[in-house]
């Protein structure tokens, strides 16, 4: 009957122990070492959020820019006027809104034209953003001038790190999360065992939209400067993606597995490599796909497999019995 | 089993190259940072504009000896960073700068967004700002804001009216009529642009007869130059970015678009557009401008090419370059690497650079150049708001 079993439990804690210690992180070092870990945190809400909808639903979604920027823009619009917290909610809804609007429209669509679909639009939204800029606000640059410093940038995205994580649990053992593994899995079967397909994509869609776009608010004053190139950078979108798929998308915590290696990687090759950092990274890519096809999350589960098989094969079980 | 040995020493060597190839330190040097793109979006324009300027600016001052610090010489160490264009790469690159290799000196980033994206932390470490691939407009609310920074390539706001000036010269000479087009791309700088110029040209007794904007990484130029074309202006402006800076120059080339005075904006100054245009070049204006037959400016473009093997662009290159040299002058004025004592020194002397004398007032170069002219393979000055030596404009005859 209660809400959690042991090994939740156990989870829960060893994750809240592992939250506060992060939350630490901006008393040891304010310079370089902080700045690091908002990228990683950034990039692990990002990921996660990303991990929500397309980890078991297998849609690749590149728009994960549109509604970063829809995000970055709510704050760059509103800063002057409305308190943060308020165009931090903005920033949620219209995110989740606009990924409302594209899932009815589009989540019919699978495969490659998805794909296609979400990168065009963060282009679409690119230009409709600058686009009525210019008709309205006569420029296209905003400035984001806040108290705020790196450290509060940190602490706000691991606060929604946490909420992220446990929507994804909440939604995981929800009859939505249940739902959507059937359709990850079969989509046929799904519609014919009566789940309404295309409701549960739209909502779940929405939730890491949502996220995102708060992720995007999140980091608007940090840029100071928010211009569409810099705010809907595609860069991002795929950026997302291929951390999440490194690290694997199986689980919920499995993204943050490839965002913490490859983001230290990352900057090592371009900290001491700053003039082969494309190169090198590209070659990275390579010998990752090749030799971790399933992510770091397959690594662990065939580690896993085998530790658990010597084990057996120590107890004098003989393999055949399996 | 093979496999994951390899994967282990694939992963091993990487990570040990990584951490073993930190740059070796030696005493009595000067350690300057410098973040801007090498890949991404901007590479192109800092390829030709900053990472030259700054490698021969450093080449210069080792082989003089070095730096001259309160009398004692020093050399400077560059230590280089790859933002990728992206404003988190950036941040990350100024604190790594500022807190892990514990710079001396920063060179601040190139491009406007970028650069004001990291100016807070810039000045949160107490570093001299000084910026010159950053043009927008509300320059005065940032030095404010920073009283660490320093900027030194103008106003946008500036540049177009300038514009407006020179065209209302050429009208008043009989060169030209008052029928003008004027375009411009729908970012940044082309809107400010626009939104300067439009009424300065209305005011200035202009007839705007054809105007338009197009997005970003727009590829087709055919319907704006023949809409332009229709509307018989004697002159076009275009307020661009590099991409439809040479994209609309090849369409107005190929139509023979009929004007006797041509602008386009950013770009226009690099050497390449002379090269991807040939004789069509003869007589395009541009953003920018440089004294281009200057002693000073021939001599600093000779030692780029002799020293880095590219040739520098006809605005912003020497202005980058003049930006190192203030750095090394206010430093050997301060005669210490204390940064607010330099950022003092920067704030109240004069420095003599290949741009000429420069002195900062509020914090700001206020004589600049504004617009240029290709004219017999070299882009002149043709205005600035001062600086002096400015060429005559010449009328556009034909593209080829």
């Amino acid at each position: 009957m209660s809400l959690m079993n042991e090994k939740e439990q156990r989870i829960a804690a060893i994750a809240l122990m592992l939250f506060g210690a992060a939350a630490m992180i901006p008393f040891a070092d304010d310079g370089y070492y902080l700045s690091l870990c908002v990228n990683i945190v950034m990039y692990a809400v990002l990921c996660t959020a990303w991990t929500l909808f397309s980890g078991p639903t297998h849609y690749i979604s590149l728009a994960t820019a549109a509604f970063f920027g829809i995000g970055t823009y709510s704050v760059g619009l509103g800063i002057d006027t409305l308190p943060f917290p308020l165009l931090v909610a903005i920033a949620a809804v219209a995110s989740g809104v606009l990924a409302g609007l594209v899932g009815v429209a589009t989540l019919r669509l699978s495969g490659v034209y998805f794909v296609i679909f979400t990168l065009g639009l963060a282009e679409l939204v690119r230009q409709v953003v600058t686009w009525l800029q210019v008709k309205f606000l006569g420029s296209v640059g905003l400035y984001v001038f806040t108290d705020m410093t790196e450290k509060h940038i940190f602490w706000m995205l691991l606060a929604l790190a946490a909420v992220v994580y446990i929507t994804g649990w909440l939604v995981n053992r929800s009859r939505l999360g249940f739902a959507l593994r059937i359709i990850g899995n079969d989509e046929t079967v799904a519609r014919h065992v009566g789940i309404d397909v295309a409701r549960a994509k739209v909502i779940l869609f929405m939730i890491s939209g949502a996220f995102i776009g708060i992720t995007g608010a999140i980091l608007a004053p940090r840029f100071a400067y928010v211009e569409p190139p810099s705010a809907f950078n595609p860069v991002i979108s795929f950026q997302v993606v291929i951390m999440a798929l490194l690290g694997g998308t199986g689980r919920l915590w499995a993204p943050l597995l490839g965002v913490i290696p490859f983001t230290i990687l990352f900057d090592r090759i371009s900290a001491s490599f700053p003039n082969h950092t494309s190169l090198l990274i590209g070659v990275a890519f390579m010998a990752i796909v090749y030799f971790l096809p399933r992510g770091v999350m397959g690594l662990i589960d065939d580690f896993r497999a085998r530790h658990a098989k010597s084990r057996h094969a120590a107890a004098g079980v003989p393999e055949a019995a399996e | 089993m093979e496999r994951r040995t390899l994967i282990k020493t694939f992963a091993a060597s990487l990570l040990a190259s990584a951490v073993l190839a930190g740059p070796a330190m030696a005493e009595g040097t000067i350690k300057i940072g410098a973040s801007a793109p090498k890949t991404g979006p901007l590479a192109g324009g800092a390829a030709v504009t900053y990472w030259p300027a700054v490698q021969l600016w450093v080449n210069d001052v080792n082989e003089r000896g070095g730096i001259d610090v309160g009398g004692e010489k020093m050399k400077v160490e560059l230590i280089e960073y790859d933002d990728r264009t992206s404003n988190e790469e950036a941040i990350k690159n100024i604190q790594r700068m500022a807190t892990v290799d514990k710079v001396d000196f920063i060179i601040p980033p190139y491009g406007t967004g970028i650069n004001l994206a990291t100016a807070p932390l810039i000045a949160k470490y107490g570093y001299p700002h000084i910026a010159v691939t950053a043009v927008a407009d509300g320059i005065e609310g940032f030095t404010e804001r920073w009283p660490n920074s320093f900027w030194t390539l103008g106003t946008s706001e500036a540049m177009a009216s300038s514009l407006v000036d020179v065209l209302t010269k050429m009208r008043e000479a009989g060169q030209i009529n008052e029928k003008v087009a004027v375009v411009n791309v729908a970012d940044a700088f082309g809107i400010e642009l626009a939104n300067t110029g439009k009424p300065k040209l209305k005011e200035a007794g202009f007839d705007i007869v054809y105007e338009t904007s197009y997005p970003l990484q727009q590829q087709d130029f055919a319907p704006i130059i023949s809409g332009a074309k229709d509307a018989g202006p004697d002159t076009f402006i275009a307020f661009s970015y590099p991409g439809d800076t040479f994209g609309l120059t090849k369409q107005a080339t190929i139509t023979d678009l009929p004007v006797k005075a041509y602008y386009v904006g950013v770009a226009t100054a690099f050497p390449a557009f002379a090269q991807a245009n040939g004789a069509a070049a003869n007589g395009v204006m541009g953003v920018g401008g440089v004294n281009a037959a200057s002693e000073a400016y021939q001599d600093f473009a000779k030692r780029e090419v002799e020293v880095t093997g590219v040739a520098p662009d006809y605005w912003a290159s020497p202005v980058q370059y003049a930006s190192l040299e203030v750095l090394e002058q206010a430093i050997t004025k301060a005669g210490s690497l204390d940064k607010a004592a330099v950022i003092e020194a920067l704030g109240s002397e004069t420095f003599e650079t290949i741009m000429g004398e420069w002195k900062f007032e509020d914090n700001i170069i206020k004589k600049f150049w504004t617009v240029g002219q290709w004219q017999d393979g070299v882009f002149h000055g043709i205005a600035s708001t001062g600086v002096g030596g400015e060429f005559e404009p010449i009328v556009k005859s034909g593209w080829n």
